[in-house]
């Protein structure tokens, strides 16, 4: 059973991983907590579930990248629109507003999801059922969930090149270590940050379509995910992404194996674990 | 001079407040009572929001404690269920909670803070959704009437004892918040905390304890908003753990900021115009999280000092304007 639950933990961080990354890149970048993350993660799982249903019969084999191509595109499409209206005029306001705004767009998305997709559940565990189990050490383990993880394994070493490697990630990294320095230095302040909330939205879009194979979309399906992904940046430090990683698989092990020993106190006993981290460093396990 | 004025003001609107029972239909009064009881979250969250300068996206968790504690006692202790005892034991524990989350959220500020308050609010929520047996899970607890002094309530039905004795009781309280809270922000005390809000290492710099400073605004704070909860759930006869979810705590956040979190009074009108404009969306649209959402992005976008603000510009406009007649006569 133990291996289940390894597996189950690493799914969950995998999930979780992907969500809080996004978060944090944004966060990170135009140092603004994007409330409305987990509502582009929803719009994710939305578009994916939908294109689930319509391909579902006619190409069995392509639809699951289809789905999470999707769900990816038009979270990040939602997102540019979402900066280059709203966010935009944020730069300059203080933090209650900058809250507030993603806030308001937060309680403006989710009835936006209802109006386009109606409040009915998206069934789409076609790609689940196709791809079948597998036996990982006398244990039967859905494909899916080890399809995930790769699929999170390499988008993680995605942007762990993109960030490191690449001249645009190295002044995505500048802006976000001191924005100041960045502005004199001649980087367009504006147009990286919208890249940044662009990329951070596809994202979440993508955790969303990948999780809902596994269960149905539903309204408020991102509100959990938001508030985890709160808990892995908190623990992880903001704006680390090696902190996001840790903070992610804490979370995603704590989760698993509380499922199975105190079914009752899991997700309280996640917040303990991050309360405790923070009493003793209170700047999260990776925080500057 | 001015400040006298402000005394006569408030006098003349307790008077008329003392009449609304009459005035106002059982459903518009009910309404108005909802409204009262945030006007009284709303000062306590704009001593840490407006005179602290601290954003907490938590706060009802400790509306969900006053509320809870009502709704606890009516389960387990019925012998104490009467209002003289609930609103202290009320207050003892929002005392008590904000305390612990305090403690540990004054350490940061800015969006830490904002995270941290938020994160421990979903604490309380996963402890009172979960724990079924004790807290009622999803289902919450039901509030019965409370006595008051000795006099039961028993056979009254709770829409007349809600527009007699717990009017009057909810007017008092409220009136005492607001005396109390106006004593809090003009007292040294409030004025050190207005410098941090200001200028922190100034203040820390002067001799002020920062840290201490804003645990003591924190604790305030979550005592006011304890005692807004306890006064509500009679109004709504009900808790849930849905009190203690961050998207109402957003609720507590945005009624302060459409009343204007740099003017006392506000909050008070942000809650009164929060609790109509909610029912109003919610009764004519069954997308009123469209509605709120869309009003809460113009406020943020065009009137940033909230309703209060924009009315304490309109009259100062109107002031000048008859200074310069005066001086044109």
């Amino acid at each position: 059973m133990w291996v289940i639950y390894t597996l189950n933990g690493l799914y969950f961080a995998a999930l979780l991983f992907l969500t809080s990354l996004g978060l944090n890149i944004i966060l990170g970048v135009m140092g603004i907590l994007n409330l409305a993350h987990g509502s582009l993660y929803a719009i994710g799982a939305f578009m994916a579930a939908w294109t689930i249903i319509q391909v579902a019969t006619k190409a069995p084999a392509s639809f699951l990248f289809l789905s999470l191509l999707s769900g990816l595109v038009l979270a990040g499409v939602v997102g540019f629109l979402m900066e280059k209206s709203l966010i935009r005029a944020m730069y300059k306001r203080t933090l209650e507003y900058q809250l507030l705004l993603t806030f308001g767009a937060l309680l403006l998305l989710e009835d936006v999801i209802k109006m386009i997709w109606g409040g009915q559940a998206y069934y789409a565990s076609a790609p689940f059922d196709l791809l079948g189990a597998v036996d990982v050490f006398g244990n039967v383990y859905p494909i899916y969930f080890l399809f995930v993880m790769c699929i999170t394994f390499l988008a993680g070493l995605f942007i762990w090149f993109f960030m490191g490697r690449t001249k645009l990630g190295i002044m995505l990294r500048a802006i976000s270590l001191d924005r100041e320095m960045a502005t004199g230095l001649g980087l367009d302040i504006g147009r990286l940050s919208t890249f940044a909330f662009v990329l951070g939205s596809g994202l979440a879009g993508l955790a969303g379509a990948l999780v809902v194979p596994t269960t149905p979309a539903l309204l408020g399906i991102g509100m959990e995910p938001l508030i985890l992904a709160f808990i892995v940046v908190v623990v992880g430090g903001l704006g680390s992404l090696k902190g996001a990683l840790v903070g992610a698989l804490l979370v995603g092990f704590t989760r698993s194996f509380g499922i199975a020993i105190f079914p009752e106190i899991e997700l309280p006993l996640l917040f303990l674990i991050a309360g405790i981290i923070l009493v003793v460093k209170p700047q999260g396990l990776f925080g500057r | 001079m001015i400040k006298n004025q402000r005394w006569i003001a408030y006098a003349v609107i307790f008077v008329i407040l003392l009449f609304v029972p009459r005035l106002l239909s059982i459903h518009d009064l009910m309404l108005f009572e909802y409204g009262l009881t945030f006007a009284i979250v709303g000062l306590g969250f704009n001593l840490l929001l407006g005179y602290t300068g601290l954003l907490s996206f938590g706060h009802g968790a400790y509306f969900a404690a006053g509320a809870y504690t009502v709704g606890m006692i009516a389960k387990y202790l019925p012998g104490a269920y009467s209002l003289e005892i609930l609103i202290p034991a009320a207050l003892f524990f929002s005392l008590i909670l904000s305390i612990i989350f305090g403690f540990l959220c004054v350490r940061h500020t800015k969006i830490f803070f904002s995270i941290l308050t938020l994160s421990l609010s979903m604490l309380l929520f996963a402890l009172l959704f979960k724990l079924y047996h004790l807290t009622g899970g999803s289902d919450g607890l039901r509030v019965p009437l409370p006595t008051l002094l000795g006099i039961s309530f028993k056979g009254i039905r709770r829409p007349e004892f809600l527009s007699g004795t717990y009017y009057y009781f909810l007017l008092v309280l409220f009136a005492v918040s607001c005396v109390i809270m106006r004593g809090i922000v003009s007292s040294p005390f409030g004025k050190a905390l207005q410098a941090i809000r200001d200028n922190e290492v100034r203040a820390e710099l002067i001799g002020i304890r920062v840290r201490r400073y804003r645990l003591y605004a924190f604790i305030l704070s979550g005592m006011f908003v304890g005692l807004g909860g306890a006064l509500w759930s009679f109004v709504n006869g009900h808790v849930t753990a849905d009190l203690s979810h961050w998207v109402f705590s957003g609720e507590i956040v945005y009624m302060t900021l459409l009343g204007g979190f740099g003017i006392f009074e506000g909050p008070i009108i942000g809650a009164i115009l929060f609790t109509y404009l909610k029912l109003y969306a919610m009764g004519n649209t069954q997308y009123w999280m469209f509605v709120i959402g869309a009003t809460l992005i113009v406020l943020v976008l065009l009137l940033p000092n909230g309703v209060a603000g924009a009315i304490a510009v309109l009259l100062a406009k109107l002031k000048r304007k008859k200074a310069l007649e005066g001086t044109t006569c």
